[in-house]
């Protein structure tokens, strides 16, 4: 897919769409994200904070690392929303990275000021469920339980 | 998404429109980085307009703060909303900036 993709119109449950390695693509897809959200009545706060921030985070992370920022890698998006959870899976082309020894937290005095390191943190926070696992790619499921 | 900067006395303010993430936390960065070049030391972001923050955002504003600390400036927030304000109580760095409900109360005493 070359082109900026487009909102998708009615509320489909389903979202399964592939798009360049570009930053420039995420606002889009959270976009798209969130109105299937919110189409289930999920709680504002979601809309707001958990959903949009949580979702860039995997995107950029697809992005920057799986694909070290190579356009000619592209990031599969599969979102699933119904009216009990959101099931998010987000699949790049790198090697994958072990999400268990990921656990240093940024909110230590030591790592306070440090300007990277919020991104997993801020997914696991956000989200009820985050994991790793590989399937034709790397691949990160994050899952909302509809509060 | 964009970013306006205007002027109140010796206060920069720049405010947020839109989000502040990864795909134009740079574009923040040098706006500010150019108004330091020109002398400015007193920096409040302002985040009425905001809608979410990314970790990469949350990273500019904290490397433009001791950025602007080292110069013997500040970089103070306003206007955030109550799902910013969570966000910086989840990343603790609502400890790390002077954040104030309304631009007017951060410039009085800035």
């Amino acid at each position: 897919m070359n082109a900026r993709p487009t909102p998708v119109e009615g509320f489909e449950a389903e979202l399964d769409v592939r798009i360049p390695s570009d930053v420039q693509y995420i606002e889009s897809i959270v976009e798209q994200v969130v109105r299937r959200c919110a189409a289930h009545s999920y709680p504002r706060r979601h809309l707001c904070l958990n959903v949009p921030v949580a979702l860039t985070e995997a995107l950029s992370n697809a992005i920057l690392r799986g694909n070290q920022d190579n356009i000619a890698r592209s990031v599969h998006v599969h979102a699933n929303v119904d009216s009990s959870r959101l099931v998010l899976e987000v699949r790049d082309e790198g090697s994958g990275f072990d999400l268990d020894a990921c656990t240093e937290d940024p909110t230590t005095p030591e790592n306070l000021l440090r300007e990277d390191g919020r991104g997993l943190f801020l997914m696991r926070r956000l989200m009820d469920h985050v994991e790793r696992f590989s399937d034709g790619g790397n691949v990160v499921r994050l899952i909302l339980r509809r509060a | 998404m964009s970013f306006t900067v205007s002027a109140r006395g010796d206060v920069t303010i720049v405010e947020v429109e839109g989000q502040l993430i990864v795909g134009n936390r740079q574009e923040l960065k040098q706006k500010i980085l150019d108004e330091l070049e020109k002398g400015a030391r007193k920096v409040l972001v302002d985040f009425a307009r905001t809608g979410y923050i990314d970790s990469s955002g949350l990273g500019v504003l904290v490397s433009l703060a001791k950025k602007i600390r080292d110069m013997g400036g500040d970089l103070r927030l306003a206007n955030l909303n109550d799902d910013l304000q969570t966000l910086f109580e989840l990343t603790k760095l609502d400890t790390l900036f002077q954040i104030s409900e309304t631009r007017e109360r951060a410039l009085e005493n800035f």
